[in-house]
């Protein structure tokens, strides 16, 4: 047994799970060092390579140990908190990673505006200095968990004046504070999974900047960066995607099937299955040093079967491929495609191709930063962003 | 979880083909090749065999091989397919010697694995693992009568492994190839020979009969479609740097043609779907290694393998533009070695069939 197996054991041997108060459970976790191992004693961690992680998280989920709400974990896990420990100081890492690691605090993420979504560097909520705060105006867009958060990771413009990628800077926005208003963004599935929000006079502290004023493009790097990987490099068994939905449907009705289904099942099987032992493999390299940029393609791919296999479903269908299980208007936390009908699959599996990075934008990324291709020419690398067409 | 990153031994390996295919085998010479009367570098055949030890590696070390396993061919085989090498490795040192070792052959294995002789497995090489036990050959009195057509590497083998019906059922048998008659087939995969091959009234050494006979040949069809999925990959990989390299130096309109979206959009969809290209052969190597979900593992690779090598190259040929369609190029040779590859070993549709009744999805 490893050194970090022993530890968690002994662990759940004095914190046993069964009927433990969830946020003492995982406070205690946190402070054990057993949130995030790869993270430094007293962040949650133990200085652990980061591979060691999927060991200690699966040895908790096998003892049925209490686990934060699943709005803490997207944004928070996933964007936020490798973000604060990046680039937080002390202070901010003492205040802010406990609390989110437990769910007590849920994080959303202010980046997209209505008008930078693929161009996330031209963006134009401003924060002007006043004092020892910053007040920020703007609106941003595809807000998940904006109306249960508490704390936002917001990036807004501090100086209009450079280029754009200069003039940003990185802030942890109170999302109680009264200049902040939400509203739902319905979509095309019916429901509103994101919000928009718009800040009117938001004061936040300087203490709540992260990184240096005007390193703000920098730092929302490793937000993505993390982003593409909590998407793409989560183990997943075999039909554990949509296609094991797909697969359940053939199995248990012999009726809808045909032979040009059949086909189209079986190549959408083993493209499901390739995917998986990809992010298998990327999960297994992932063992040393950082997530790059071969998490992009995991997630490219993850679009296209998503939305191949959820395409199929609907024709599998026949006539009830043509009925929609119900438009209302919810505001749902979380969303278990799974149990939901084809037709939602179908609607929400186009978005797959758009959030955390277009396909064309990851396709660029993959071209320059895994090919060494040459980037397109620029026409706004050099302009001050305030003097750029719009 | 099978092990799908590759061990400090592996790269070793892959470091020592390589330098050698590079030095002895540059495209330049397999193209100056293609079009005389010697196809295969049999000399470099040598080399692989006897000084790399490379034709034993699956035969255990007690049969004078290297005692290794699919994951080590694997990385053999990317190298060969990157190299698109004119050697008969595959239908010696996986389809023939898959087959023996299968029917417990003691007597061959040592000779192929010392590198000392070479043989291939005398089925079409379009024959699918899950295929009917061929029937095209006749035992009477124990010989041998009847046709193979298209059978790979045969050109330059000494014995053929030749399943055949006898009267008590298939059988498995040990054919000295001067004893048949052979007949070259003008290949489209000009790297890799086929021919056909008469047997009229020969004499084999019997290997197998009834279960053991059908077990042993689809084992090795199935080590074969499993490995050949990897040099599938070789060769994909190499379409897919070859062509970045050559989107970066070739300018057009002033720029170099890889900064193009057009271009570098089918690129970067071309490398993702070779980075799943190898996770899937990596699983079925370590799936033949281990002998753990084999069935599916090489089924996937197969089908996924075979059209992501015809993707790569028809992808090079295109982005090449005008270059790429000369002789002169060396894409063609590839081209022509991954669309014969889709059809060998079992179709992709043919291994989508297989997997159908491994993972419960009937038609």
């Amino acid at each position: 047994m490893t050194d970090l197996a022993a530890k968690v054991e002994a662990f759940l041997a004095e914190h046993p799970p069964a009927g433990a108060d969830p946020i003492e459970f995982l406070r205690a976790r946190f402070d054990a060092g057993l949130a995030w191992v790869h993270f430094p004693v007293g962040a949650g961690g133990l200085g652990a390579p980061r591979a060691a992680q999927f060991a200690v998280d699966e040895a908790f989920a096998a003892a049925g140990a209490p686990e934060a709400v699943p709005a803490a974990k997207v944004i928070g896990y996933g964007m936020a908190a490798p973000t604060i420990l990046t680039f937080g100081t002390p202070e901010q890492h003492e205040r802010f990673l406990r609390p989110l690691f437990t769910g007590e605090e849920v994080w959303c993420q202010l980046f997209s505006e209505p008008g930078a979504g693929s161009d996330l560097a031209t963006l134009a909520t401003r924060a002007v200095r006043d004092g020892d705060d910053w007040v920020v105006d703007g609106q941003k867009v595809w807000t998940s968990f904006a109306h249960a958060a508490r704390w936002a990771i917001l990036v807004a413009r501090t100086d209009p004046t450079v280029p754009k990628h200069q003039g940003l800077s990185y802030f942890i926005c109170d999302m109680n504070d009264a200049g902040v208003q939400v509203r739902p963004l319905r979509q095309i599935t019916g429901e509103a999974e994101f919000n928009e929000v718009f800040l009117n006079a938001v004061r936040v502290p300087d203490a709540h900047r992260l990184g240096a004023v005007g390193e703000g493009w920098k730092v929302a790097q490793t937000t993505l960066m993390n982003e593409r990987v909590a998407i793409g490099a989560h183990a997943a068994p075999r039909e554990g995607g949509l296609i094991g939905v797909a697969a359940r449907t053939w199995r248990e009705h012999p009726e809808l099937r045909t032979p040009g289904l059949h086909d189209r099942l079986l190549r959408l099987w083993v493209q499901a299955e390739a995917l998986r032992l990809t992010s298998e493999r990327l999960r297994q390299g992932l063992a040393v040093g950082q997530p790059g940029p071969e998490g992009s393609a995991a997630k490219l791919a993850f679009a296209t079967i998503n939305q191949a296999v959820s395409g199929f479903e609907v024709e599998l269908q026949g006539e009830q491929g043509l009925a929609y299980e119900d438009w209302t208007m919810r505001r749902p936390l979380e969303t278990d495609w799974a149990s939901r009908d084809p037709g939602f699959r179908y609607l929400r599996t186009k978005g797959n191709s758009i959030e955390g990075g277009t396909s064309e934008i990851l396709r660029n990324i993959i071209a320059e930063r895994v090919l060494g291709l040459p980037r397109e020419p620029r026409s706004d690398a050099d302009v001050a962003w305030k003097d750029l067409p719009r | 979880m099978s092990e799908l990153l590759y061990s400090e031994v592996e790269n070793d390996l892959r470091a020592s083909v390589r330098d050698l295919l590079s030095d002895r085998s540059p495209w330049t010479a397999v193209l100056a090749r293609t079009e005389t009367d010697q196809p295969y570098d049999l000399a470099l055949w040598r080399t692989l065999a006897t000084e790399l030890g490379l034709a034993g590696l699956l035969v255990p070390e007690e049969l004078g091989g290297a005692g290794a396993s699919a994951r080590e061919v694997a990385v053999v085989l990317e190298e060969l397919g990157r190299a698109v090498a004119p050697v008969p490795f595959l239908g010696s040192a996986v389809l023939a010697t898959s087959a023996l070792l299968a029917a417990g052959d003691a007597e061959l294995l040592p000779e192929l694995a010392a590198g000392n002789r070479t043989a291939t497995l005398g089925v079409t090489y379009t024959t699918a693992p899950n295929a009917v036990f061929p029937a095209s050959v006749h035992v009477h009195n124990g010989r041998l009568t009847g046709r193979i057509g298209s059978v790979v590497d045969l050109d330059v083998a000494e014995f053929v492994v030749v399943p055949a019906v006898g009267a008590a059922g298939p059988e498995l048998h040990v054919v000295e190839v001067s004893s048949a008659r052979v007949t070259p087939v003008v290949p489209l995969d000009l790297t890799r020979r086929i021919s056909h091959l008469e047997l009229d009234g020969v004499s084999g050494r019997l290997l197998a009969t009834g279960d053991a006979a059908e077990q042993a040949l689809r084992s090795a069809l199935t080590t074969g479609a499993g490995l050949l999925a990897a040099e599938q990959l070789g060769l994909a990989q190499w379409c897919l740097d070859s062509t970045v390299d050559y989107a970066k130096t070739r300018y057009q309109f002033g720029r170099q043609i890889g900064s193009f979206q057009a271009i570098k959009h089918r690129l970067a969809d071309l490398w993702a779907a070779t980075s799943s290209a190898l996770a899937t052969s990596r699983a079925a190597a370590s799936a033949l290694a281990t002998g753990e979900d084999v069935g599916v593992s090489v089924a996937v690779a197969a089908a996924y393998c075979s059209d992501v090598a015809v993707l790569a190259a028809e992808e090079a040929l295109q982005l090449h533009g005008g270059i790429g369609m000369t002789w002169e190029h060396p894409v063609h040779l590839y081209l022509g070695r991954a669309k014969s590859s889709q059809l060998a070993l079992g179709s992709p549709e043919r291994h989508r069939a297989a997997l159908a009744t491994l993972i419960d999805l009937p038609a």
